[in-house]
């Protein structure tokens, strides 16, 4: 998406412009561009009078916010301690050896990103994988073809 | 809808709100928390919807559906409840839904292939209240997730919901609810286990106009998700408990700190909040009364150390969620410097059911200092996973084996890891052991939030401390130097043992570090974080000597340490591995049995996964 300034400051302007609000705008942010733009974290310094080490350090601690672009498509891979007794870190390197990156990066073409996550909670169903914010549980390294096609698959269509 | 003013017209509205339920009405309840979603209970809803509008153009059809959260059997997702018989269907596919119509309500027939098969004894099981998984627990506040709605505030009064809050502004002091509270024997369910009732009354007597209470909803904890399932599927029953508290405490405002990868507790409970006030539960002048209140939620942004009381303040007023020295505690100076109360949900959650049943009454669950119940999520290598409610006290084995059913395929029972990344592993040999906060303690784990992972003889020990270090190092703050910097050596260390250049000096050097890093840190995550590696070296020494001194990974998880080969008495040659293998490393004739390039190999277990004739072995 491009950028657009004052998309930036509508967003901002529904938060009261208070340092608590700080997380939730940069959250805000977030949602609209899927990261975390070097202009926006300006803009919200400016608008909520704070300094910018202060926004650079928050958006830096959570483990939210990205400040790369992200791909299209983003895939979770739950490392979890249930996920991972149960082979989660075996379907992340087989995701990461299919799509030439590593957890965190996005392919060249900007199609996939590869996150990993610490626990979603669904633990029954490990190891489990969210692309998109579709859940797929008992993941195993031989759907991982059908899954990448699946996702890429719906771009086509549409 | 006019706010309701007082006791009385509560309880007239619960008679108006049951006098509109029919019992004898077949209701279908649909587990719709994160867990049965993903397995696609919505589907299931849908199904339903559309059957129910299709057959009811043949015939009248008096059926309600309930849409509730997680009833805690998430092994058997998607799955219902039929009432008011109490049968129970499991793993369902959206094509189920007419047939269950047609069959088990109109024709009152319980259709076979639907039913829980019991892994220990085989056979199938009809009914909720005979399946071991629900028999051998005391579901006191997990239970009532099936028999509300969320997202509908009357469910909740249907129960007596609110009654608790309406006796506690009526009738009881906010000192009287303090030693109610203490007398309970209520202890945080978040990890530490401080005593409920005292933290209040510390906070009470904290000097100041403003407090706050706080819901910590921020569960970090990985392999842990009893308040998830809380959150989403019985909102209203913490927002009581928080109201219930911040009267005893004197607070006006209090706020949900809820977890970002959460997204449907989120949800639900900003409903529950909204409904809450319309009902004149928060808000001005509660129940007729000079007590006000409101709640907001403010949503986490993914780090593990703000579940960290101070951490969690930090993060609410907006900066880097990095704990702060203690004392001053938070009872006395915690968010915006005002003093505030921290508690976790499944602590609220068990607030109204003090008040209602009474302290005497509750303290009588438990055992030693510690009463009532407490929920644990039983993950990993188990038959039935899910939550799993008891009350305190019960022997590990019996959550293990009675209620979990087991390890699964016939496996041998290792380890069970409790309390996180803080706590650590308990062996086989103390499966007897009462499961309460200071037993846990004794044997090096803790109770924590809840979480217990399963783990079989084909899980690694080593891996598994490794597996934590690694999560805590990435999940520390950076502020404490012991911390920061001790917890990569203990990673680095761990790492050279998983690879097989580890040495016995490298051991002890571990066993110096440890101590160090709990001693010298400030917060509870790098006081704890030795935990998991000190645990396992007390139990299982053995197999980080096996892995330092022969080479070898006993339970063939450490990549560089084991060899995947084919069983040539086992393999029919299918060649099914050979199309899976992604590095053509498999070769063989047809029928004939295959073998394993170990130049080409690189350890990814996709053979192993396809393979039907268990001819993989991994050594």
């Amino acid at each position: 998406m491009e950028f657009n300034l004052n998309k930036v400051d509508s967003v901002i302007d529904k938060h009261p412009a208070k340092r608590d609000a700080l997380i939730s705008i940069l959250q805000d942010i977030q949602s609209e561009y899927n990261w975390l733009p070097r202009e926006a974290i300006i803009e919200v310094s400016k608008k909520l009078n704070i300094p910018l080490i202060d926004v650079y350090g928050v958006a830096t601690f959570f483990s939210q916010f990205s400040l790369k672009p992200r791909g299209k498509h983003i895939i979770t891979v739950c490392l979890g301690t249930a996920c991972h007794v149960r082979g989660g870190p075996r379907i992340l390197d087989e995701f990461s050896r299919r799509l030439n990156i590593k957890a965190g990066e996005t392919t060249e073409d900007m199609q996939f990103t590869l996150e990993t996550v610490n626990c979603l909670g669904c633990c029954a169903i490990g190891p489990v994988v969210v692309i998109d914010g579709e859940y797929y549980g008992g993941m195993t390294s031989r759907k991982i073809d059908s899954l990448l096609a699946k996702h890429t698959k719906v771009d086509s269509n549409q | 809808m006019n706010k309701i003013k007082n006791i009385d017209e509560l309880g007239k509205i619960k008679t108006e709100i049951i006098k509109n339920l029919s019992p004898e009405t077949p209701c279908i309840i649909i587990s719709c928390g994160t867990c049965g979603q993903a397995r696609g209970a919505l589907k299931i809803v849908e199904a339903f919807r559309d059957a129910i509008k299709k057959l009811e153009t043949i015939q009248e059809l008096p059926i309600q559906l309930r849409i509730t959260g997680c009833h805690g059997f998430c092994e058997v997702e998607p799955n219902i409840i039929i009432e008011p018989e109490g049968i129970f269907y499991v793993k369902l596919k959206p094509e189920d839904a007419e047939i269950i119509i047609k069959e088990t309500i109109i024709n009152k027939k319980i259709i076979d292939r639907l039913l829980y098969v019991d892994p220990v004894t085989g056979k199938k099981i009809a009914y909720k209240k005979d399946i071991p998984f629900y028999k051998y627990q005391n579901q006191l506040i997990s239970g009532n997730n099936s028999l509300i709605d969320p997202t509908k505030i009357d469910d909740y009064i249907a129960i007596d919901g609110y009654k608790g809050l309406a006796k506690v502004l009526t009738d009881m002091s906010p000192e009287d609810v303090i030693s109610e509270g203490k007398k309970s024997g209520l202890r945080g369910r978040g990890g530490a286990g401080f005593p409920t009732g005292l933290k209040w009354e510390i906070c009470r007597a904290s000097k100041g106009e403003t407090k706050y209470v706080i819901c910590n909803a921020d569960e970090g904890d990985p392999g842990a998700y009893m308040d998830r399932s809380l959150l989403e599927g019985n909102p209203h029953s913490i927002i009581e408990g928080i109201i219930i508290g911040a009267y005893a405490i004197g607070a006006k405002e209090g706020i949900v700190y809820a977890r970002n990868e959460y997204p449907l507790a989120v949800k639900n409970v900003g409903i529950a909040i909204e409904k809450a006030r319309e009902y004149g539960f928060l808000g001005k002048n509660i129940f007729g009364t000079d007590f006000s209140f409101d709640i907001k939620i403010v949503k986490g942004a993914g780090a593990f150390v703000c579940g960290e009381e101070t951490a969690l303040i930090a993060s609410i007023e907006g900066k880097r969620g990095e704990p702060q020295q203690r004392p001053p505690f938070p009872a006395q100076k915690g968010l915006w410097g005002k003093p505030t109360n921290i508690n976790n949900v499944e602590t609220w959650a068990n607030v109204p059911v003090i008040i209602n049943k009474g302290a005497d009454l509750y303290s009588k669950i438990g055992i030693g200092r510690s009463k009532g119940t407490k929920i644990f999520s039983l993950v990993g290598k188990i038959n039935n996973t899910g939550l799993v409610e008891v009350p305190m006290g019960i022997p590990l084995r019996e959550i293990v084996y009675d209620i979990g059913g087991g390890i699964p395929k016939g496996k041998k029972f290792k380890a069970v890891q409790t309390g996180g990344p803080s706590g650590g592993c308990i062996p086989a040999e103390l499966l007897d052991l009462p499961v309460d906060y200071d037993k846990l303690t004794e044997v090096g784990s803790i109770m924590g939030s809840g979480g217990m992972i399963v783990m079989d003889e084909n899980t690694c020990m080593v891996d598994i401390a490794k597996y934590f270090l690694n999560f805590l190092r990435d999940e520390s703050c950076g502020k404490c130097l012991s911390c920061r910097e001790g917890l990569d050596r203990m990673y680095e260390i761990l790492n050279d043992i998983t690879e097989g250049h580890g040495t016995m000096e490298q051991l002890n050097l571990l066993e110096e570090l440890a101590p160090v890093v709990k001693e010298a840190s400030m917060c509870g995550l790098g006081q704890t974080a030795s935990n998991p590696v000190l645990s396992t070296l007390r139990y299982f020494r053995d197999e980080y000597e096996a892995h330092i001194k022969s080479k070898k990974c006993p339970a063939g998880v450490c990549k560089a340490l084991i060899e995947y080969s084919i069983d040539p008495e086992k393999c029919t040659g299918c060649t099914a591995c050979v199309k899976a293998c992604p590095q053509e490393a498999i070769i063989g004739e047809k029928k004939k049995p295959h073998k394993i390039n170990q130049n080409e190999c690189i350890k990814c277990g996709a053979c192993k996964d396809i393979c039907k004739f268990d001819a993989i072995k991994v050594e």
